[in-house]
C-alpha cells in the first residue's frame, strides 16, 4: 500500500511539472514570434486571446485536426517514433532542474551529467526522423544536425567543467547555492558567451538553423512530417530551448537566487527569480533570431572546433590554475 | 587582419551593435496596420470588385453598347440585349466571370456612360467558384451598395481622365 501511495505522489508531482512546462512552451512560442515581429516593426500574432497569447493554442488545434501523412517509402515505425523520442527526451531532462530550494522532481547528485546525457540523446530524434523519411532534404538536414550537435556538445561540456570547478558539485542545487556570493557569469563571462552561442547551435536556432534552413532544405528533417507529429517536433524543440535557458540560468545566473541578498528581493520566492532568468535568456534567444543571418556550414564547423573548443580549453586551464594557486578550490583533496 | 578589426571580432562589437539596434526598434511604432480592424488607404483609381451603376432616378446606366465586352482582354464579360417598349436598348443579361477577369480596368475605361465601374472593394472572397460568376442582378446590387464611394471616386479622378 505504501508503494501505491508513493507511486501516486510521484505521478502527481510529474504531472505538476509537465503541465506547466507544456503550457509555458506554448506561451514561449508566442513570445518568440512576438519579439521577432517587434524587432521587424510588425505586430505579430495579436488576434487570438488578449495580445494573441492563445495563438499557439489555435495552432495546436489546427495541427491536431490535420491529417498525418506517412510517405510510402518511409520506415513507418521509426518515422512515427522520431517525434515521440524528441518530445520525450526534451521533457524528461526537466526532472532535475531546481526551480527553488526544494522544488525539484529528482534531486540527484549527478544532475548536470544527467542533463548532458539527455541532451546528447536528443540528436537521435532528429537523425531517426531524417533517416526514416527516406527523402533527400530530411536526410541532409539530419546529417547536418547530427554533426552540429556533436561539435557543440564538446565545448558545452568543457564550459560545464569550468562551472563545476568553481562549484565543486554535480548537483544542480549545490551549483546554485555555490553562487550565493557571486554569480558565475562575472568570473566566467567569456564562458557564458560561448555557452550561449553553443546553446543556439545545440537547439538549431538561428544563426545556426542549418538543419532546417528554409532556403536550402525546405524544412530539413521535418519536411515529410505533418499534423501532430510536426507539432511534437516543435514542442520538443522549444522545450529544449527552454531547458538550455534554464541550464544557463542555473550555471551562470544563480538559478533561483535573488540578484541581491537583501530584504525586498528575498521575499520574492525563488521560483519567480528562476522564471525571470529563463525568460530573460529566452528573449535574448529571440532577439538573436531576429538580427543575425545564417552561418554557412563550414563556418559553423570552424567556429565550433577551431575557436570555441580551444578557447574553452584555455579558459579551463586558467580557471583550474587560478583556483589551485590561490587555494580557492571548493573541495580540497 | 587589422588590429582594430581583431578587437571588434573578439568583443563581438558588430553583434552587440545589432542587438542594441534591435532593442531600440522594439519600442518604435509599428509599420504594419492591424488589417481586419483597420485598413490601408485606397486610391480613387483602385480597380476592385465590379459594379453596374444607375442614374439617380433608378434607371440603369448601361446602354448595351457592348464596348466592354469587345475590349475585355480576358473575355470575361457576356452581354445580351433587347429593345425595350420605350425604344431604349437595355441589357437582358450582363455576366462577368470574376475568375477570368484580370482587373485591368479596360471595361471601366471604355464605358461611355460610366455604367460598369470597378469599385474600392477587394474583399469578395467566396467559398465556391459558382459565387464568383457574377450576373446582372449581383452587379446592380454592388452598384447600389457602393454608389456613394463610386461617385466620390469618379468625381476625384475626373480631372485626370
Amino acid at each position: 500500500m505504501i508503494y501505491f501511495y508513493s507511486f501516486i505522489t510521484e505521478i502527481y508531482k510529474i504531472i505538476f511539472l509537465l503541465l506547466p512546462i507544456l503550457v509555458s512552451v506554448a506561451l514561449v512560442v508566442w513570445l518568440d514570434r512576438r519579439v521577432w515581429a517587434f524587432v521587424q516593426k510588425r505586430r505579430g500574432p495579436n488576434v487570438v486571446g488578449p495580445f494573441g497569447i492563445l495563438q499557439t493554442l489555435a495552432d495546436a488545434l489546427k495541427y491536431i485536426f490535420k491529417e498525418i501523412i506517412i510517405p510510402a517509402s518511409a520506415n513507418k515505425v521509426i518515422f512515427i517514433l522520431a517525434p515521440v523520442v524528441t518530445l520525450t527526451l526534451a521533457l524528461i531532462a526537466w526532472a532535475v532542474i531546481p526551480f527553488s530550494n526544494d522544488m525539484v522532481l529528482a534531486d540527484i547528485n549527478v544532475g548536470i551529467l544527467y542533463i548532458f546525457a539527455i541532451s546528447s540523446l536528443s540528436v537521435y530524434g532528429i537523425i531517426m526522423g531524417g533517416w526514416a523519411s527516406n527523402s533527400k532534404y530530411p536526410f541532409l538536414g539530419a546529417i547536418r544536425s547530427a554533426a552540429q550537435m556533436v561539435s557543440y556538445e564538446v565545448s558545452i561540456g568543457i564550459i560545464i567543467i569550468n562551472v563545476l570547478l568553481c562549484a565543486g558539485s554535480l548537483n544542480l542545487n549545490q551549483i546554485v547555492i555555490a553562487q550565493k556570493n557571486v554569480w558565475f557569469i562575472f568570473p566566467l563571462f567569456p564562458m557564458f558567451v560561448i555557452f550561449f552561442i553553443s546553446a543556439l547551435a545545440e537547439t538549431n536556432r538561428p544563426p545556426f538553423d542549418l538543419p532546417e534552413a528554409e532556403s536550402e532544405l525546405v524544412a530539413g528533417y521535418q519536411t515529410e512530417y505533418s499534423g501532430m507529429m510536426y507539432a511534437m517536433f516543435w514542442l520538443g524543440e522549444y522545450a529544449n530551448i527552454l531547458l538550455l535557458c534554464a541550464l544557463g540560468s542555473i550555471l551562470f545566473l544563480g538559478g533561483w537566487l535573488s540578484p541581491i541578498d537583501i530584504y525586498p528581493f528575498t521575499i520574492i520566492p525563488g521560483v519567480f527569480w528562476m522564471i525571470f532568468k529563463i525568460l530573460g535568456l529566452f528573449i535574448l534567444f529571440s532577439l538573436v533570431k531576429a538580427i543575425v543571418p545564417r552561418y554557412r556550414f563550414d563556418q559553423l564547423m570552424r567556429l565550433g572546433w577551431k575557436i570555441f573548443l580551444p578557447l574553452s580549453l584555455i579558459w579551463l586551464v586558467l580557471t583550474a590554475s587560478f583556483l589551485f594557486f590561490l587555494d580557492m578550490l571548493p573541495i580540497k583533496g | 587582419m587589422k588590429f582594430s578589426r581583431m578587437i571588434k571580432t573578439i568583443f563581438m562589437m558588430d553583434f552587440v551593435t545589432g542587438l542594441l539596434l534591435a532593442i531600440k526598434k522594439i519600442f518604435k511604432t509599428k509599420k504594419t496596420i492591424n488589417y481586419p480592424f483597420e485598413k490601408g488607404k485606397i486610391s480613387a483609381r483602385f480597380r476592385g470588385e465590379h459594379a453596374l451603376r444607375r442614374y439617380p432616378n433608378g434607371e440603369e446606366r448601361c446602354i448595351a453598347c457592348k464596348l466592354c465586352e469587345a475590349v475585355c482582354p480576358a473575355q470575361a464579360i457576356t452581354i445580351e440585349s433587347e429593345i425595350r417598349d420605350d425604344g431604349s436598348r437595355k441589357t437582358t443579361r450582363y455576366d462577368i466571370d470574376m475568375l477570368k477577369c484580370i482587373y485591368c480596368g479596360l471595361c471601366e475605361e471604355s464605358c461611355p456612360v460610366d455604367a460598369i465601374v470597378q469599385g474600392p472593394n477587394f474583399e469578395f472572397a467566396t467559398e465556391t467558384r459558382e459565387e464568383l460568376y457574377y450576373n446582372k442582378q449581383k452587379l446592380l446590387e454592388n452598384g447600389d451598395r457602393w454608389e456613394t464611394a463610386l461617385a466620390e471616386n469618379i468625381k476625384t479622378d475626373s480631372p485626370f481622365r
